[in-house]
């Protein structure tokens, strides 16, 4: 019954949003704006219905029916509320109603947000939000409906795959669609400023905040995924240039250089066909990364080629490519400037290679993650390519984007002094190589580390300058250090939050040069009472036991004392876990984290663990805590930045007013 | 005479104690050894499971993969070295399963050829781009009036320090009007 | 050509208002140029882009190894003692004109111990009949093939799956994985997962009666 509701629900749900794009395209063509206001309102209709089917299949999933075949799928009866409420997501039919969720409210948040302010906008964003989620809703509707029903009603359920049963693992997902779907609004305001010829920066403003905040939440779900894969996965490593995991990394890269390149247009007026295309191209990989990820395509472009979904998400992709070309070509000379760039080392300049860089490293993720995929179609053979070839074509390339976004804050928009310049980078330079001397002095001699380390330095000490100048600046008006620091941010928002931000990103990169330049790791059975030594821990192995656990889990636990310089520092409980229902193993690592670095043990399961022998596998990670530290201050940056700010907006709208009786496009 | 002899018996004995030695190395790699799980990693992370979806010798859970393992360990005791185990795990299962993919035929093309001519078309145009669009005018600023409050003027360069921290504090001030 | 007003109070450079036609000048002819140029760019890449992966596709759909179509080629180097016709290599070429049973398994794979003396014994039966059953070992180590062999007493001739190519050819989804192949060199039946006596005997015997190619 219930069921029968949602899926009702979802039906008409995709009948609103016909009704929705019909609606927008007749009453802008004939001018009649109650055709619009209406089309408007089916979009908050259609987040009411999705909002009801979502309702409907958790009330199923919590009342244990499995006469629906994705309940019977992703819960059992012995799963805790809070576990079940998640499974809404933990399977392919369930992830997509809740994308579709997301995606409806933030159609209709954004389209009730601007409705006044950007009412030019209002019929064309319509058409273009309704057209995607008419191809979403037709995939939850027509190809992957949750609610379909299982002839024979199994007494239980499979369970949520014990690998969602993490914390980390239960928030991924969301974090992840939550930017992904994020994306698509820049998206359909940029179509919208095409289609109604509106190309002064109006849907940049009006969408900024939707950006920033879509473009967070992408990154804390690529964070967070790298976290639970460390803490949980078992197999030492937090990234491992997996598709599934590249497919997402690479909106995120489109999105980073839409960000910086924004700015210039915000600025200078420029770059306006080279937004047009990174939105394009951040939203054509949203799509292509959610079709990724759900579809197994890169482990068999066969099955890809085979199935439904398939053939739906290539037709979708290509319309929609065909349609932002139209209309960008269409456009074209509105999208043309009379500026230009003066000097190589100009702010725009810098953006410019910031762009450029960020591209080249999304063109040889993009190229690396497909190879398989390509070649396969091509030669019939499938080819791979490993993480030692992504790391050694992509360091470069990060850093010099590190370098650059130490430099880039003391160039000025139009020219530089040189010289300025120059004289800026002078003793921070000297900074930075004292302190890889330093380090030199310790042991450090692999010449990548010591690069690494000068350029992280280096930058850092140039970003946290910024926020020094800025400071004192204030305070020579007369205010306090600390009231002075807090004004700083809370009047240049964008400017000091993205400081903020790169600071995080350098603390990060620190962390990364720190534990993949110089992990070490070993892996040695022990009997009880023998030792092992690493680095300067010795861990000395006691036991192993064997208990059940919570519903069909069978929990087999080592316990280790791990000794530092002599002196014991912690006991450790690496183990692994099997489903005796799934026979599904897992290896829960155990770690004792310092700022310096981590002792990661793994119990190992080559031969057969018995009560006093096992086989460990122990990895000795430096600096890696550094990453997750920096994450923390990337998040705050990032929150600082999009923070609503009343000055910021008036002066946003005063410029609004601006452009309309301004320019002349 | 007796000195030829004693050298040639000096000849002799320098010569067997160095055949013993080097068959005495060459048996040792010949025999089973023990290998270690270290070394056996070293070589596993680098091979992916053929049958798997991404997931490298070392890590994998399943009997397949225990038994390439097995198969790693065995060869590394019969001396082979690492190399001519990728070669010969590239020839029973592809070229698929290296994490560093042989540098032939297809990915010659598409990993090495084509991102270098990517990045070189990318340098390319870009250049072009900045030299067509290099203009060196003298900047014809008008820093006054209402229009141009929202601009930061073009900035003439000055060698006063604080120079940086006026023009801080000019912006902050307009952000305040 | 169209005029545009050159003004744009609050951004850029602030100047004085010109008119100047787009396209007139040597600039703005430069410009339109260049823009043409980029849309041609644009259309060709996204044109071309999207013709690849479309082309790529439809040839994938087209070769697929279903019952109907012709079977793929491939070759094989026997096992020793595990030979055909005493070749220690063929081709599926070769086979021609009988009727192929082929076999995708590993010792690795649990189910395909289910089947093992199935085959055996239907090989068994048919040999007379010049029925040809193949059996691939798919990503598996020569030891353990061997003694999976030896295990079941398998005596119809057996290869390994060299580089996988012959799975990646056949598209299997996994194993125990089993091919029909008719005289004329056409797919009659895929089975996925274990086979049964039922499904065996119905499909052999319906292609010893087909003709041969």
């Amino acid at each position: 019954m219930i069921a029968n509701i949602g899926y009702i629900a979802l039906v008409l749900a995709f009948l609103s949003a016909i009704y929705s794009a019909v609606a927008a395209w007749y009453g802008n063509r004939t001018g009649k704006p109650a055709w619009v206001e209406s089309a408007r309102n089916a979009t908050i209709a259609i987040f009411f219905l999705i909002l009801l089917a979502c309702v409907a299949l958790i009330i199923s999933i919590l009342q244990d029916d499995y006469s629906i075949e994705y309940v019977w799928r992703v819960s059992s009866r012995e799963m805790p509320t809070y576990l079940k409420v998640t499974a809404l997501w933990g399977g392919q039919a369930g992830s997509l109603l809740f994308w579709n969720f997301l995606l409806g409210t933030f159609t209709a948040a954004s389209m009730v947000i601007n409705w006044k302010k950007q009412m030019e906008f209002m019929p064309y964003a319509l058409i273009v939000a309704s057209m995607t989620q008419i191809f979403f809703l037709f995939l939850v509707v027509f190809i992957e409906n949750p609610f379909t029903r299982l002839d024979v009603i199994p007494p239980d359920g499979n369970g949520l795959n014990p690998l969602l049963r993490h914390p980390g693992m239960i928030i991924h997902p969301p974090m992840l669609y939550l930017g992904f779907v994020g994306f698509t609004i820049p998206y359909t305001f940029a179509m919208a400023a095409l289609m109604s010829n509106r190309l002064d920066d109006t849907w940049i403003t009006s969408t900024r905040r939707w950006t920033l905040v879509a473009w967070l939440f992408l990154s804390m779900g690529l964070i967070l995924g790298g976290r639970w894969a460390y803490d949980v996965l078992g197999w030492g490593g937090y990234w491992g240039w997996d598709p599934v995991e590249n497919a997402s990394l690479m909106p995120w890269l489109a999105g980073t250089a839409f960000l910086h390149s924004v700015m210039i247009q915000e600025k200078r007026d420029m770059f306006k066909m080279w937004n047009m295309f990174l939105v394009i191209l951040t939203y054509s990989l949203v799509i292509l990364g959610t079709f990724v990820v759900r579809s197994g395509v890169i482990s068999s472009v066969h099955s890809f080629a085979q199935s439904a979904i398939g053939p739906l998400f290539f037709a979708f992709i290509s319309i929609m490519f065909i349609f932002s070309a139209y209309w960008v070509s269409k456009r074209r000379s509105s999208l043309t400037t009379d500026n230009h760039i003066r000097s190589f080392f100009s702010r725009e300049a810098a953006f410019l290679y910031n762009n450029f860089l960020i591209i080249a490293i999304l063109a040889i993720v993009f190229l690396f993650t497909y190879y398989p995929i390509i070649s396969e179609l091509f030669t019939g053979e499938k080819g791979f390519v490993g993480p030692p070839v992504y790391e050694r074509a992509l360091a470069p390339l990060f850093a010099l984007l590190l370098l650059l976004m130490g430099v880039a804050p003391l160039t000025m928009w139009y020219r530089s002094s040189l010289k300025r310049i120059e004289m800026s980078i002078r003793w921070p330079a000297l900074v930075a190589t004292i302190f890889v001397a330093v380090l030199f002095a310790f042991g450090v001699r692999s010449w990548g580390a010591l690069l690494g380390f000068w350029i992280v330095g280096f930058s850092g000490i140039l970003t946290i300058l910024e926020f020094w100048k800025g400071t004192r600046a204030r305070m020579r008006r007369g205010e306090n250090a600390g009231s002075a620091l807090t004004s700083l941010l809370s009047r240049n928002r964008r400017r000091y939050g993205g400081y903020w931000i790169h600071i995080g990103v350098l603390v990060m990169a620190f962390g990364i040069i720190g534990t993949e330049l110089f992990q070490q790791q070993t892996q040695i059975r022990l009997q009880s009472g023998e030792s092992v030594s690493l680095g300067n821990y010795e861990m000395v192995f006691n036991q192993v036991e064997r208990y059940p656990g919570p519903d069909d889990l069978v929990i087999t636990e080592a316990t280790v004392d791990v000794y530092q310089n002599g002196e014991l520092v912690r006991t450790l409980h690496p183990r692994t876990e099997l489903y005796t229902r799934t026979m599904q193993p897992m290896t829960i690592p155990n770690a004792r984290s310092t700022i310096s670095e981590d002792f990661y043990v793994l119990l190992v399961d080559w031969e057969p663990v018995s009560p006093d022998e096992a086989t460990f596998r122990i990895f000795l990670n430096p600096l890696i805590n550094w990453i997750w530290a920096g994450a923390i201050i990337f998040a705050i940056g990032t929150l600082i930045a999009a923070w609503p700010d009343k000055r910021e907006e008036y002066i946003v709208s005063t410029e609004l007013v601006r452009n309309a009786l301004g320019t002349a496009d | 005479m007796r000195k030829n002899n004693r050298l040639l018996q000096m000849f002799l004995i320098v010569l067997v104690l160095a055949l013993s030695a080097v068959s005495a190395v060459a048996q040792d790699d010949s025999q089973n050894r023990t290998v270690t799980d270290d070394e056996v990693n070293e070589i596993a992370r680098d091979v992916y499971c053929p049958v798997c979806e991404n997931t490298p010798l070392d890590v994998c859970q399943t009997q397949a993969c225990a038994d390439w393992r097995e198969l790693i360990r065995t060869k590394l005791a019969s001396g082979e070295s690492k190399q001519d185990i990728f070669d010969y795990f590239a020839r029973q299962y592809g070229d698929g399963v290296l994490a560093n993919p042989p540098r032939r035929g297809v990915s010659l093309v598409m990993l090495w050829v084509l991102p270098v001519v990517l990045i070189l078309l990318g340098l390319l145009l870009f250049s072009r781009y900045m030299r067509g669009l290099r203009v060196s005018e003298p900047d014809t600023a008008v820093a006054s009036g209402p229009n141009s409050a929202m601009t930061i003027p073009p900035e003439v360069s000055q060698p006063a320090p604080d120079d940086y921290l006026a023009r801080v504090e000019k912006e902050l001030k307009r952000t305040d009007e | 050509m169209s005029s545009e007003i050159t003004q744009t109070p609050g951004k850029g450079e602030p100047t004085e208002a010109v008119i100047t036609p787009v396209g007139s000048t040597p600039v703005g002819e430069q410009k339109s140029g260049k823009i043409r140029w980029t849309m041609i760019a644009l259309w060709a890449a996204v044109i071309s882009l999207l013709a690849l992966l479309g082309w790529g596709l439809m040839k994938t759909n087209a070769t697929r190894p279903e019952a109907g179509q012709p079977a793929p080629y491939f070759d094989v180097e026997f096992f020793d003692g595990y030979q055909w016709d005493n070749k220690s290599v063929a081709d599926l070429n070769d086979m021609r004109g009988n009727v192929v049973v082929l076999n995708f398994w590993a010792s690795w794979c649990v189910e395909c111990r289910l089947e093992a003396d199935l085959i055996e014994n239907t090989w068994r039966n048919y040999a007379d009949d010049n029925v040809i059953f193949l059996g691939v070992a798919y990503a598996d180590v020569e030891p353990n093939s061997i003694s999976y062999l030896d295990e079941f007493g398998i005596t119809y001739p057996n290869a390994p799956d060299l580089g996988t190519d012959i799975s990646d050819t056949y598209e299997i989804t996994g194993v125990p994985e089993t091919f029909f192949i008719g005289k004329d060199g056409v797919i009659e039946h895929v089975q996925i997962g274990p086979l049964n006596q039922a499904t065996m005997d119905r499909v052999i015997q319906k292609l010893l009666q087909e003709e041969g190619a």
